[in-house]
Protein backbone atom coordinates (compact mmCIF):
# COMPACT_ATOMS: atom_id res chain seq x y z
CA UNK A 1 0.00 0.00 0.00
CA UNK A 2 1.18 3.70 -0.78
CA UNK A 3 1.31 6.04 2.12
CA UNK A 4 -2.54 7.78 1.67
CA UNK A 5 -2.29 11.60 0.36
CA UNK A 6 -4.99 12.61 3.28
CA UNK A 7 -5.03 11.02 6.51
CA UNK A 8 -7.63 12.24 9.10
CA UNK A 9 -7.98 10.57 12.30
CA UNK A 10 -10.96 11.65 14.92
CA UNK A 11 -11.23 15.18 13.39
CA UNK A 12 -13.22 17.25 15.00
CA UNK A 13 -14.31 20.67 13.89
CA UNK A 14 -16.43 22.74 16.79
CA UNK A 15 -17.92 26.16 16.10
CA UNK A 16 -18.54 27.17 19.80
CA UNK A 17 -20.32 23.92 21.39
CA UNK A 18 -21.04 22.73 18.19
CA UNK A 19 -19.51 19.91 16.32
CA UNK A 20 -19.62 20.73 12.40
CA UNK A 21 -17.84 17.49 12.01
CA UNK A 22 -17.67 15.01 14.77
CA UNK A 23 -15.27 12.57 15.28
CA UNK A 24 -14.51 11.52 11.36
CA UNK A 25 -11.20 8.97 10.48
CA UNK A 26 -10.51 8.13 7.01
CA UNK A 27 -7.54 7.93 4.59
CA UNK A 28 -7.47 8.48 1.01
CA UNK A 29 -5.06 7.27 -1.38
CA UNK A 30 -2.67 8.42 -3.98
CA UNK A 31 -4.78 8.26 -7.52
CA UNK A 32 -8.22 7.27 -5.74
CA UNK A 33 -11.44 9.39 -5.99
CA UNK A 34 -13.22 9.69 -3.00
CA UNK A 35 -16.11 11.08 -2.05
CA UNK A 36 -18.17 12.22 1.14
CA UNK A 37 -21.82 11.77 0.52
CA UNK A 38 -24.48 13.50 3.15
CA UNK A 39 -27.49 15.97 3.75
CA UNK A 40 -27.44 20.00 4.07
CA UNK A 41 -25.40 20.70 7.21
CA UNK A 42 -23.57 17.54 7.76
CA UNK A 43 -19.66 18.52 7.59
CA UNK A 44 -18.74 18.22 4.24
CA UNK A 45 -17.85 21.64 3.89
CA UNK A 46 -16.05 22.21 6.78
CA UNK A 47 -13.92 18.74 6.13
CA UNK A 48 -13.09 20.15 3.00
CA UNK A 49 -12.23 23.42 4.46
CA UNK A 50 -9.86 21.05 6.96
CA UNK A 51 -7.99 19.26 4.43
CA UNK A 52 -7.97 22.13 2.33
CA UNK A 53 -5.81 23.48 5.38
CA UNK A 54 -7.75 26.65 5.21
CA UNK A 55 -9.88 25.64 8.92
CA UNK A 56 -7.51 24.44 11.77
CA UNK A 57 -9.11 21.35 13.45
CA UNK A 58 -10.34 21.76 16.72
CA UNK A 59 -8.96 18.13 17.52
CA UNK A 60 -8.19 14.98 15.94
CA UNK A 61 -4.88 14.96 13.73
CA UNK A 62 -4.98 15.70 9.91
CA UNK A 63 -1.71 14.93 7.97
CA UNK A 64 -1.67 15.67 4.16
CA UNK A 65 0.70 14.00 1.82
CA UNK A 66 2.31 13.58 5.33
CA UNK A 67 2.70 17.28 6.22
CA UNK A 68 0.68 18.63 9.01
CA UNK A 69 -1.61 21.77 7.61
CA UNK A 70 -1.21 23.89 11.08
CA UNK A 71 2.54 24.11 10.34
CA UNK A 72 2.48 23.56 6.56
CA UNK A 73 -0.43 25.52 5.33
CA UNK A 74 1.41 27.30 2.04
CA UNK A 75 3.08 23.85 1.46
CA UNK A 76 0.16 21.42 1.21
CA UNK A 77 -2.07 24.47 -0.47
CA UNK A 78 0.73 24.29 -3.28
CA UNK A 79 -0.22 20.81 -4.17
CA UNK A 80 -4.06 21.40 -3.82
CA UNK A 81 -6.33 22.29 -6.47
CA UNK A 82 -9.80 24.08 -4.70
CA UNK A 83 -12.83 24.17 -6.02
CA UNK A 84 -15.30 25.82 -3.40
CA UNK A 85 -19.00 25.11 -2.44
CA UNK A 86 -19.37 28.89 -3.52
CA UNK A 87 -18.04 30.53 -6.75
CA UNK A 88 -15.18 33.13 -5.40
CA UNK A 89 -13.49 34.45 -9.02
CA UNK A 90 -12.69 37.96 -9.20
CA UNK A 91 -16.12 39.50 -10.62
CA UNK A 92 -14.30 42.87 -11.68
CA UNK A 93 -11.64 40.64 -14.09
CA UNK A 94 -11.88 38.90 -17.30
CA UNK A 95 -12.26 35.14 -17.13
CA UNK A 96 -8.59 34.46 -18.62
CA UNK A 97 -7.20 36.95 -16.21
CA UNK A 98 -8.91 34.86 -13.38
CA UNK A 99 -6.64 32.22 -14.20
CA UNK A 100 -3.47 34.16 -14.59
CA UNK A 101 -3.70 36.19 -11.45
CA UNK A 102 -4.64 32.85 -9.44
CA UNK A 103 -1.49 31.01 -11.14
CA UNK A 104 0.87 33.65 -9.53
CA UNK A 105 -0.37 32.65 -6.47
CA UNK A 106 1.88 29.18 -6.88
CA UNK A 107 4.54 31.44 -7.50
CA UNK A 108 4.39 30.25 -10.97
CA UNK A 109 6.42 31.67 -14.03
CA UNK A 110 4.17 34.40 -16.08
CA UNK A 111 4.68 32.23 -19.09
CA UNK A 112 3.36 29.18 -17.51
CA UNK A 113 0.97 30.48 -15.74
CA UNK A 114 -0.32 32.27 -19.40
CA UNK A 115 -0.10 28.69 -21.70
CA UNK A 116 -1.94 26.77 -18.87
CA UNK A 117 -4.29 29.49 -18.75
CA UNK A 118 -5.10 28.93 -22.22
CA UNK A 119 -5.35 25.34 -22.24
CA UNK A 120 -7.47 25.20 -19.34
CA UNK A 121 -9.99 27.90 -21.28
CA UNK A 122 -10.16 24.84 -23.56
CA UNK A 123 -10.83 22.36 -21.37
CA UNK A 124 -13.22 24.11 -19.85
CA UNK A 125 -15.06 24.88 -22.86
CA UNK A 126 -14.15 28.36 -22.54
CA UNK A 127 -12.55 29.13 -25.62
CA UNK A 128 -14.88 31.91 -26.63
CA UNK A 129 -15.42 33.39 -23.28
CA UNK A 130 -11.74 34.11 -23.01
CA UNK A 131 -12.39 38.21 -23.06
CA UNK A 132 -15.93 38.02 -21.26
CA UNK A 133 -16.42 39.61 -17.94
CA UNK A 134 -16.82 37.07 -15.03
CA UNK A 135 -19.89 39.03 -14.19
CA UNK A 136 -21.50 38.30 -17.60
CA UNK A 137 -20.69 34.37 -17.54
CA UNK A 138 -23.74 32.02 -16.58
CA UNK A 139 -23.48 30.23 -13.62
CA UNK A 140 -22.30 27.16 -15.03
CA UNK A 141 -19.60 29.01 -16.82
CA UNK A 142 -18.54 30.41 -13.66
CA UNK A 143 -18.29 27.14 -12.02
CA UNK A 144 -16.51 25.43 -15.11
CA UNK A 145 -14.03 28.33 -14.68
CA UNK A 146 -13.84 28.04 -11.39
CA UNK A 147 -12.72 24.30 -12.01
CA UNK A 148 -10.04 25.42 -14.58
CA UNK A 149 -8.38 27.56 -12.13
CA UNK A 150 -7.89 25.14 -9.52
CA UNK A 151 -6.07 23.28 -12.36
CA UNK A 152 -3.48 25.98 -12.77
CA UNK A 153 -1.31 24.61 -10.31
CA UNK A 154 -1.75 21.23 -11.88
CA UNK A 155 -2.57 19.98 -8.26
CA UNK A 156 -1.43 16.38 -6.82
CA UNK A 157 -4.99 16.66 -5.38
CA UNK A 158 -8.47 18.19 -6.00
CA UNK A 159 -10.94 19.22 -3.71
CA UNK A 160 -14.35 19.63 -5.33
CA UNK A 161 -16.76 20.50 -3.09
CA UNK A 162 -20.28 20.07 -5.16
CA UNK A 163 -18.69 20.77 -8.19
CA UNK A 164 -21.81 20.28 -10.49
CA UNK A 165 -24.34 22.14 -8.58
CA UNK A 166 -25.82 24.32 -11.05
CA UNK A 167 -24.91 22.88 -14.04
CA UNK A 168 -27.23 21.19 -16.75
CA UNK A 169 -27.18 17.37 -17.44
CA UNK A 170 -24.80 18.22 -20.49
CA UNK A 171 -22.18 20.25 -18.75
CA UNK A 172 -22.11 18.09 -15.90
CA UNK A 173 -21.12 15.02 -17.95
CA UNK A 174 -18.89 16.64 -19.65
CA UNK A 175 -16.82 17.89 -16.53
CA UNK A 176 -17.52 14.14 -15.58
CA UNK A 177 -15.31 13.23 -18.31
CA UNK A 178 -12.78 16.04 -17.29
CA UNK A 179 -12.67 14.68 -13.97
CA UNK A 180 -12.48 10.99 -15.61
CA UNK A 181 -9.28 12.28 -16.95
CA UNK A 182 -7.55 13.49 -14.15
CA UNK A 183 -8.41 10.74 -12.34
CA UNK A 184 -6.84 8.56 -15.00
CA UNK A 185 -3.12 11.02 -14.73
CA UNK A 186 -3.55 10.02 -11.40
CA UNK A 187 -4.58 13.48 -9.71
CA UNK A 188 -6.21 12.22 -6.24
CA UNK A 189 -9.92 13.18 -5.91
CA UNK A 190 -11.93 14.78 -3.19
CA UNK A 191 -15.70 15.46 -4.06
CA UNK A 192 -18.39 16.33 -1.87
CA UNK A 193 -22.45 15.76 -3.98
CA UNK A 194 -25.85 15.24 -3.04
CA UNK A 195 -26.21 13.76 -6.45
CA UNK A 196 -26.41 9.87 -6.11
CA UNK A 197 -25.54 9.10 -9.87
CA UNK A 198 -22.28 11.08 -9.80
CA UNK A 199 -21.04 9.64 -6.45
CA UNK A 200 -21.61 6.25 -8.15
CA UNK A 201 -19.97 7.78 -11.69
CA UNK A 202 -16.61 9.38 -10.14
CA UNK A 203 -15.89 7.83 -6.49
CA UNK A 204 -13.65 4.56 -5.99
CA UNK A 205 -14.89 4.91 -2.41
CA UNK A 206 -17.49 6.61 -0.42
CA UNK A 207 -18.22 7.91 3.50
CA UNK A 208 -21.81 8.72 3.72
CA UNK A 209 -21.86 11.68 6.45
CA UNK A 210 -24.53 12.96 8.57
CA UNK A 211 -24.58 15.22 11.66
CA UNK A 212 -20.89 15.37 11.24
CA UNK A 213 -20.02 11.62 11.73
CA UNK A 214 -19.79 8.80 8.75
CA UNK A 215 -22.38 6.61 9.08
CA UNK A 216 -20.84 4.41 6.37
CA UNK A 217 -17.71 3.57 4.42
CA UNK A 218 -17.16 1.61 1.05
CA UNK A 219 -17.54 1.40 -2.74
CA UNK A 220 -20.52 2.36 -4.18
CA UNK A 221 -21.27 -1.14 -4.84
CA UNK A 222 -20.37 -2.23 -1.55
CA UNK A 223 -22.34 0.08 -0.05
CA UNK A 224 -25.64 -0.82 -1.80
CA UNK A 225 -24.82 -4.45 -1.43
CA UNK A 226 -24.69 -3.52 2.51
CA UNK A 227 -27.44 -1.11 2.69
CA UNK A 228 -29.90 -2.34 0.54
CA UNK A 229 -31.23 -4.69 -1.82
CA UNK A 230 -30.16 -5.41 -5.37
CA UNK A 231 -33.60 -3.72 -7.02
CA UNK A 232 -36.23 -1.25 -5.47
CA UNK A 233 -40.14 -1.52 -6.30
CA UNK A 234 -41.51 1.59 -6.05
CA UNK A 235 -44.77 1.66 -5.66
CA UNK A 236 -47.56 4.93 -5.47
CA UNK A 237 -51.03 4.35 -3.41
CA UNK A 238 -51.73 8.00 -3.12
CA UNK A 239 -50.50 10.34 -0.84
CA UNK A 240 -53.07 10.07 1.69
CA UNK A 241 -53.21 6.03 1.53
CA UNK A 242 -49.71 5.37 1.23
CA UNK A 243 -48.85 4.96 5.15
CA UNK A 244 -52.28 2.70 5.38
CA UNK A 245 -50.90 0.17 2.35
CA UNK A 246 -47.15 0.11 3.85
CA UNK A 247 -48.68 -1.48 6.89
CA UNK A 248 -50.52 -3.79 5.13
CA UNK A 249 -47.60 -4.84 2.45
CA UNK A 250 -45.20 -5.87 5.42
CA UNK A 251 -43.32 -8.71 4.70
CA UNK A 252 -42.97 -8.33 1.03
CA UNK A 253 -39.14 -8.24 0.13
CA UNK A 254 -36.64 -6.99 3.29
CA UNK A 255 -38.45 -4.50 3.88
CA UNK A 256 -40.15 -0.96 2.60
CA UNK A 257 -39.91 2.37 3.18
CA UNK A 258 -42.48 4.94 3.40
CA UNK A 259 -42.00 8.71 1.27
CA UNK A 260 -44.55 11.53 1.37
CA UNK A 261 -44.71 10.20 -2.01
CA UNK A 262 -44.42 6.25 -2.55
CA UNK A 263 -43.56 3.55 -1.05
CA UNK A 264 -40.25 1.82 -1.95
CA UNK A 265 -40.13 -2.17 -1.40
CA UNK A 266 -36.61 -3.22 -1.17
CA UNK A 267 -36.10 -7.09 -3.03
CA UNK A 268 -33.97 -9.15 -4.43
CA UNK A 269 -36.49 -9.63 -7.62
CA UNK A 270 -38.96 -6.20 -7.89
CA UNK A 271 -40.89 -7.74 -10.38
CA UNK A 272 -41.88 -10.48 -7.60
CA UNK A 273 -42.52 -8.12 -5.42
CA UNK A 274 -45.04 -6.54 -7.47
CA UNK A 275 -46.94 -9.75 -7.93
CA UNK A 276 -46.96 -10.32 -4.17
CA UNK A 277 -48.72 -6.43 -4.07
CA UNK A 278 -50.81 -7.25 -6.10
CA UNK A 279 -51.39 -11.06 -4.53
CA UNK A 280 -52.42 -9.00 -1.25
CA UNK A 281 -55.30 -6.55 -3.60
CA UNK A 282 -53.59 -3.22 -3.87
CA UNK A 283 -53.19 -1.91 -7.30
CA UNK A 284 -51.17 0.60 -7.71
CA UNK A 285 -51.73 3.80 -9.02
CA UNK A 286 -47.90 3.35 -10.88
CA UNK A 287 -45.04 1.12 -10.15
CA UNK A 288 -41.81 1.33 -10.96
CA UNK A 289 -38.62 -1.47 -10.57
CA UNK A 290 -35.26 -0.18 -10.77
CA UNK A 291 -31.87 -1.01 -9.59
CA UNK A 292 -31.17 -0.29 -5.85
CA UNK A 293 -28.71 3.08 -5.80
CA UNK A 294 -26.76 4.87 -3.73
CA UNK A 295 -30.43 7.30 -2.86
CA UNK A 296 -31.16 3.93 -1.06
CA UNK A 297 -28.02 3.39 1.18
CA UNK A 298 -28.80 7.45 2.31
CA UNK A 299 -32.60 6.58 3.11
CA UNK A 300 -31.58 2.96 5.00
CA UNK A 301 -28.60 4.80 7.01
CA UNK A 302 -30.04 8.23 7.86
CA UNK A 303 -33.85 7.95 7.86
CA UNK A 304 -33.71 10.98 5.23
CA UNK A 305 -33.92 11.43 1.92
CA UNK A 306 -30.47 13.18 0.55
CA UNK A 307 -31.94 15.83 -1.44
CA UNK A 308 -34.52 17.70 0.52
CA UNK B 1 12.04 16.94 9.43
CA UNK B 2 14.54 17.44 6.93
CA UNK B 3 13.80 17.08 3.11
CA UNK B 4 15.98 13.88 3.16
CA UNK B 5 13.69 11.94 5.83
CA UNK B 6 10.30 13.15 3.90
CA UNK B 7 8.09 11.67 1.44
CA UNK B 8 9.23 12.67 -2.13
CA UNK B 9 5.46 14.45 -2.25
CA UNK B 10 5.72 16.23 0.72
CA UNK B 11 9.71 17.58 -0.35
CA UNK B 12 8.09 18.34 -3.46
CA UNK B 13 5.64 20.32 -1.79
CA UNK B 14 8.47 22.47 0.46
CA UNK B 15 10.14 23.23 -2.78
CA UNK B 16 6.85 24.38 -4.57
CA UNK B 17 6.14 26.83 -1.78
CA UNK B 18 8.93 28.56 -1.53
CA UNK B 19 8.02 31.40 -4.13
CA UNK B 20 4.73 32.41 -2.20
CA UNK B 21 6.17 32.06 1.06
CA UNK B 22 8.25 34.87 -0.13
CA UNK B 23 6.36 36.51 -2.93
CA UNK B 24 3.09 36.34 -1.69
CA UNK B 25 2.59 39.51 -0.65
CA UNK B 26 3.53 40.68 -4.21
CA UNK B 27 1.56 38.23 -6.00
CA UNK B 28 -1.73 39.85 -4.29
CA UNK B 29 -0.65 43.01 -4.91
CA UNK B 30 -0.31 42.01 -8.76
CA UNK B 31 -3.53 40.93 -8.52
CA UNK B 32 -4.92 44.20 -7.08
CA UNK B 33 -3.60 45.90 -9.60
CA UNK B 34 -5.12 44.55 -12.17
CA UNK B 35 -8.08 45.04 -10.34
CA UNK B 36 -7.35 48.96 -10.08
CA UNK B 37 -6.69 48.80 -14.07
CA UNK B 38 -10.94 49.18 -14.35
CA UNK B 39 -10.41 52.51 -12.88
CA UNK B 40 -7.65 53.87 -14.07
CA UNK B 41 -8.68 56.57 -16.22
CA UNK B 42 -10.33 57.65 -12.69
CA UNK B 43 -7.24 57.60 -10.50
CA UNK B 44 -5.55 59.86 -12.71
CA UNK B 45 -8.16 62.39 -13.64
CA UNK B 46 -8.87 62.84 -9.80
CA UNK B 47 -4.87 62.59 -9.49
CA UNK B 48 -4.61 65.95 -12.05
CA UNK B 49 -8.33 67.16 -11.69
CA UNK B 50 -7.91 67.45 -8.10
CA UNK B 51 -5.03 69.13 -7.55
CA UNK B 52 -5.86 71.50 -10.52
CA UNK B 53 -9.11 73.04 -8.75
CA UNK B 54 -7.96 72.69 -5.22
CA UNK B 55 -4.74 74.32 -5.68
CA UNK B 56 -6.78 77.11 -7.95
CA UNK B 57 -9.46 77.50 -5.75
CA UNK B 58 -7.43 77.95 -2.31
CA UNK B 59 -3.78 79.56 -3.51
CA UNK B 60 -5.45 82.09 -6.33
CA UNK B 61 -8.85 82.39 -5.09
CA UNK B 62 -8.92 81.92 -1.52
CA UNK B 63 -5.78 83.59 -1.43
CA UNK B 64 -7.40 87.16 -2.50
CA UNK B 65 -9.63 87.03 0.08
CA UNK B 66 -7.33 85.64 3.15
CA UNK B 67 -5.02 88.34 1.40
CA UNK B 68 -2.71 88.61 4.16
CA UNK B 69 -0.15 85.96 4.71
CA UNK B 70 -0.36 82.88 7.57
CA UNK B 71 1.71 83.59 9.81
CA UNK B 72 2.63 80.45 12.42
CA UNK B 73 5.50 80.25 14.96
CA UNK B 74 6.43 84.18 13.82
CA UNK B 75 7.01 82.40 9.97
CA UNK B 76 4.59 84.29 7.55
CA UNK B 77 4.05 82.46 4.21
CA UNK B 78 1.62 82.99 1.43
CA UNK B 79 -1.58 81.25 1.86
CA UNK B 80 -1.02 78.88 -0.76
CA UNK B 81 2.25 77.55 0.59
CA UNK B 82 0.72 77.54 3.06
CA UNK B 83 -1.89 75.18 2.31
CA UNK B 84 0.20 73.04 -0.34
CA UNK B 85 1.07 70.78 1.86
CA UNK B 86 -2.17 70.40 3.51
CA UNK B 87 -3.81 69.51 0.04
CA UNK B 88 -1.19 67.14 -1.10
CA UNK B 89 -1.31 64.86 2.67
CA UNK B 90 -5.30 65.59 2.18
CA UNK B 91 -5.28 63.82 -1.02
CA UNK B 92 -3.56 61.04 0.12
CA UNK B 93 -5.90 60.39 3.23
CA UNK B 94 -8.46 60.22 1.08
CA UNK B 95 -7.01 57.69 -1.43
CA UNK B 96 -6.40 55.71 1.13
CA UNK B 97 -9.58 56.05 2.95
CA UNK B 98 -11.23 55.02 -0.21
CA UNK B 99 -8.80 51.90 -1.21
CA UNK B 100 -9.08 50.60 2.49
CA UNK B 101 -12.44 50.37 2.61
CA UNK B 102 -15.12 49.12 0.30
CA UNK B 103 -12.52 47.22 -1.89
CA UNK B 104 -11.47 45.60 1.50
CA UNK B 105 -15.70 44.98 2.46
CA UNK B 106 -15.47 43.48 -0.96
CA UNK B 107 -12.36 40.78 -0.49
CA UNK B 108 -14.20 39.83 2.40
CA UNK B 109 -17.77 39.37 1.76
CA UNK B 110 -19.37 41.05 -1.90
CA UNK B 111 -17.40 39.25 -4.06
CA UNK B 112 -14.76 37.16 -1.36
CA UNK B 113 -12.04 36.84 -3.68
CA UNK B 114 -9.72 36.68 -0.06
CA UNK B 115 -11.16 33.41 0.54
CA UNK B 116 -10.04 32.39 -2.91
CA UNK B 117 -6.58 33.47 -2.45
CA UNK B 118 -6.64 32.04 0.85
CA UNK B 119 -7.15 28.34 -0.66
CA UNK B 120 -4.00 29.32 -2.39
CA UNK B 121 -0.36 28.91 -0.92
CA UNK B 122 -1.07 32.60 -0.11
CA UNK B 123 -1.46 33.05 3.72
CA UNK B 124 -3.87 35.94 5.65
CA UNK B 125 -1.28 37.71 6.16
CA UNK B 126 0.14 38.25 2.58
CA UNK B 127 -3.27 39.15 1.36
CA UNK B 128 -3.03 42.00 3.73
CA UNK B 129 0.38 43.18 3.21
CA UNK B 130 -0.40 43.06 -0.96
CA UNK B 131 -3.18 45.33 -0.14
CA UNK B 132 -1.24 47.65 1.45
CA UNK B 133 1.69 47.29 -1.08
CA UNK B 134 -0.89 47.94 -4.18
CA UNK B 135 -2.70 50.85 -2.14
CA UNK B 136 0.55 52.66 -1.10
CA UNK B 137 1.67 52.70 -4.86
CA UNK B 138 -1.84 53.94 -5.70
CA UNK B 139 -1.06 56.94 -3.07
CA UNK B 140 2.57 57.12 -4.10
CA UNK B 141 1.04 58.04 -8.18
CA UNK B 142 -1.89 60.59 -6.50
CA UNK B 143 0.43 62.01 -4.49
CA UNK B 144 3.25 62.43 -7.19
CA UNK B 145 1.11 64.34 -9.58
CA UNK B 146 -0.20 65.96 -6.90
CA UNK B 147 3.00 67.42 -5.80
CA UNK B 148 3.76 68.16 -9.44
CA UNK B 149 1.10 70.55 -9.76
CA UNK B 150 2.06 71.95 -6.54
CA UNK B 151 5.53 72.69 -8.04
CA UNK B 152 3.48 74.13 -11.16
CA UNK B 153 1.91 76.46 -9.16
CA UNK B 154 4.93 77.73 -7.40
CA UNK B 155 3.80 76.00 -4.39
CA UNK B 156 6.97 74.80 -2.79
CA UNK B 157 10.04 76.89 -1.76
CA UNK B 158 12.42 74.49 0.28
CA UNK B 159 14.19 72.59 -1.70
CA UNK B 160 13.52 69.45 0.53
CA UNK B 161 9.76 69.86 -0.21
CA UNK B 162 9.55 66.58 -1.76
CA UNK B 163 9.74 65.01 1.14
CA UNK B 164 6.34 65.84 1.53
CA UNK B 165 4.93 63.01 -0.79
CA UNK B 166 6.90 60.37 1.61
CA UNK B 167 5.02 62.12 4.57
CA UNK B 168 1.80 62.29 2.12
CA UNK B 169 1.61 58.43 1.96
CA UNK B 170 2.72 57.63 4.90
CA UNK B 171 -0.56 59.57 6.54
CA UNK B 172 -3.05 58.11 4.11
CA UNK B 173 -1.45 54.05 5.14
CA UNK B 174 -1.33 55.44 9.33
CA UNK B 175 -5.07 55.81 8.76
CA UNK B 176 -5.98 53.39 6.07
CA UNK B 177 -4.38 50.30 7.91
CA UNK B 178 -6.53 51.25 10.71
CA UNK B 179 -9.06 51.74 8.86
CA UNK B 180 -8.15 48.03 6.80
CA UNK B 181 -8.33 46.25 10.02
CA UNK B 182 -11.65 47.98 10.85
CA UNK B 183 -13.45 47.04 8.14
CA UNK B 184 -11.91 43.47 7.74
CA UNK B 185 -14.29 42.63 11.19
CA UNK B 186 -17.07 43.72 9.50
CA UNK B 187 -19.47 40.71 9.09
CA UNK B 188 -21.91 42.68 7.20
CA UNK B 189 -21.87 46.49 6.12
CA UNK B 190 -25.03 48.37 6.95
CA UNK B 191 -23.36 51.85 6.77
CA UNK B 192 -20.99 51.61 9.08
CA UNK B 193 -18.27 52.78 5.98
CA UNK B 194 -20.56 55.21 4.82
CA UNK B 195 -20.63 56.78 8.64
CA UNK B 196 -16.65 56.40 8.26
CA UNK B 197 -16.72 58.39 5.78
CA UNK B 198 -18.80 61.01 7.21
CA UNK B 199 -18.09 61.38 10.12
CA UNK B 200 -14.52 60.96 10.55
CA UNK B 201 -12.62 61.09 7.39
CA UNK B 202 -14.55 64.70 6.67
CA UNK B 203 -14.23 66.21 9.17
CA UNK B 204 -10.52 65.01 10.12
CA UNK B 205 -10.17 66.38 6.67
CA UNK B 206 -11.44 69.87 7.73
CA UNK B 207 -10.36 69.93 11.31
CA UNK B 208 -6.62 69.03 11.39
CA UNK B 209 -4.82 72.34 11.10
CA UNK B 210 -5.45 71.64 7.23
CA UNK B 211 -6.75 74.60 5.78
CA UNK B 212 -6.20 76.77 8.73
CA UNK B 213 -3.89 76.19 11.64
CA UNK B 214 -5.01 74.07 14.47
CA UNK B 215 -4.36 76.95 16.89
CA UNK B 216 -7.31 78.81 15.30
CA UNK B 217 -9.50 75.77 16.86
CA UNK B 218 -11.00 76.57 19.76
CA UNK B 219 -8.41 74.96 22.52
CA UNK B 220 -11.21 72.19 23.91
CA UNK B 221 -11.06 71.29 19.67
CA UNK B 222 -7.38 70.60 19.22
CA UNK B 223 -6.77 67.32 20.80
CA UNK B 224 -8.68 66.40 17.44
CA UNK B 225 -5.01 67.63 15.27
CA UNK B 226 -3.08 65.70 18.25
CA UNK B 227 -4.81 62.27 17.41
CA UNK B 228 -5.28 62.90 13.48
CA UNK B 229 -2.45 60.97 11.80
CA UNK B 230 -3.81 64.47 9.24
CA UNK B 231 -2.38 66.65 10.84
CA UNK B 232 0.37 65.42 11.96
CA UNK B 233 1.04 64.60 8.12
CA UNK B 234 0.46 68.13 7.20
CA UNK B 235 2.84 69.73 9.82
CA UNK B 236 5.58 67.22 8.73
CA UNK B 237 4.69 68.70 5.16
CA UNK B 238 5.15 72.16 6.13
CA UNK B 239 8.16 71.57 7.66
CA UNK B 240 9.99 70.26 4.85
CA UNK B 241 7.97 72.23 2.16
CA UNK B 242 8.73 75.72 3.69
CA UNK B 243 10.70 75.14 6.91
CA UNK B 244 7.35 75.66 8.86
CA UNK B 245 9.12 76.55 12.66
CA UNK B 246 8.44 73.65 15.43
CA UNK B 247 10.89 72.53 17.53
CA UNK B 248 13.35 69.47 16.27
CA UNK B 249 11.25 66.77 19.04
CA UNK B 250 7.97 67.49 17.74
CA UNK B 251 8.84 66.18 13.89
CA UNK B 252 10.32 63.25 14.95
CA UNK B 253 6.62 62.81 16.96
CA UNK B 254 5.65 63.02 13.37
CA UNK B 255 6.79 60.24 12.54
CA UNK B 256 7.11 58.18 15.04
CA UNK B 257 3.25 59.05 15.61
CA UNK B 258 2.64 57.78 12.09
CA UNK B 259 4.97 54.71 11.77
CA UNK B 260 3.34 53.64 15.08
CA UNK B 261 -0.61 53.86 13.35
CA UNK B 262 1.02 52.49 10.68
CA UNK B 263 2.53 49.55 12.36
CA UNK B 264 -0.37 49.20 14.16
CA UNK B 265 -3.28 49.06 12.24
CA UNK B 266 -1.42 46.88 9.83
CA UNK B 267 -1.07 43.97 12.20
CA UNK B 268 -4.31 44.48 13.19
CA UNK B 269 -5.73 43.85 9.64
CA UNK B 270 -3.20 40.65 9.77
CA UNK B 271 -5.11 39.65 12.54
CA UNK B 272 -8.53 40.30 11.68
CA UNK B 273 -7.76 38.98 8.36
CA UNK B 274 -6.27 35.16 9.57
CA UNK B 275 -9.31 34.83 12.37
CA UNK B 276 -11.64 35.65 9.38
CA UNK B 277 -10.43 32.93 6.48
CA UNK B 278 -9.95 30.99 9.12
CA UNK B 279 -13.12 29.02 9.64
N1 LIG C 1 -18.32 29.49 10.12
C1 LIG C 1 -19.26 28.80 10.74
N2 LIG C 1 -19.74 29.21 11.94
C2 LIG C 1 -20.69 28.51 12.59
N3 LIG C 1 -21.24 27.38 12.13
C3 LIG C 1 -20.82 26.91 10.95
C4 LIG C 1 -19.82 27.60 10.20
N4 LIG C 1 -19.60 26.90 9.06
C5 LIG C 1 -20.44 25.84 9.10
N5 LIG C 1 -21.17 25.84 10.23
C6 LIG C 1 -22.16 24.83 10.63
O1 LIG C 1 -21.57 23.56 10.54
C7 LIG C 1 -22.48 22.62 10.00
C8 LIG C 1 -21.87 21.93 8.81
O2 LIG C 1 -21.75 22.86 7.76
P1 LIG C 1 -21.13 22.46 6.36
O3 LIG C 1 -21.10 23.68 5.54
O4 LIG C 1 -19.87 21.74 6.58
O5 LIG C 1 -22.22 21.45 5.81
P2 LIG C 1 -22.30 20.73 4.39
O6 LIG C 1 -22.29 19.26 4.65
O7 LIG C 1 -21.26 21.25 3.49
O8 LIG C 1 -23.74 21.15 3.91
P3 LIG C 1 -24.27 21.55 2.44
O9 LIG C 1 -24.63 20.30 1.76
O10 LIG C 1 -25.47 22.37 2.72
O11 LIG C 1 -23.20 22.32 1.76
C9 LIG C 1 -23.76 23.37 9.69
O12 LIG C 1 -24.68 23.16 10.72
C10 LIG C 1 -23.32 24.82 9.66
O13 LIG C 1 -24.36 25.66 10.11
MG1 LIG D 1 -21.27 22.30 1.81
Amino acid sequence: MPEPVIEARNLVKKYKDFAAVDDISFDVAPGESFGLLGPNGAGKSTTMRMVGAVSSRTAGSLSILGLDPDEYGPEIRSQLGVVPQADNLDEELRARENLLVYGRYFGLPRRLVAQRADELMAFAQLDDKVKAKVDDLSGGMKRRLTIARALINDPRILLLDEPTTGLDPQARHVLWDRLFRLKEQGTTLVLTTHYMDEAEQLCDRIVVVDEGRIMAEGSPSQLIRQYSSREVLEVRFGSQNNEVVARELEGIGDRNEVLPDRILIYASNGEEALGAVTERGHTPITSLVRRSSLEDVFLRLTGRSLIE
Amino acid sequence: MTATEMRPDAAHALIAARAPRRWGAWYVAEHRFRGMKAYTQTVIATGIGSPLMYLFAMGVGLASLVDANVEQNGLAVSYLVFVAPALLAMAAFEAAAEEFSYPIMLGFKWNPIFTGMGASPVTPGQIIDGQVIAVTVRIAVTSGLYYLFMLLFGAVPGEFGWVSLGSAVLTGLAFGTLLMAYVATLENDSGQIAMVMRFLVLPLTLFSGTVFPLTQLPWFLQWIGWLSPLWHGTELGRVVSYGHPEPAWLSIVHVAYLLLLTVVGWMLARRVAARRLNR
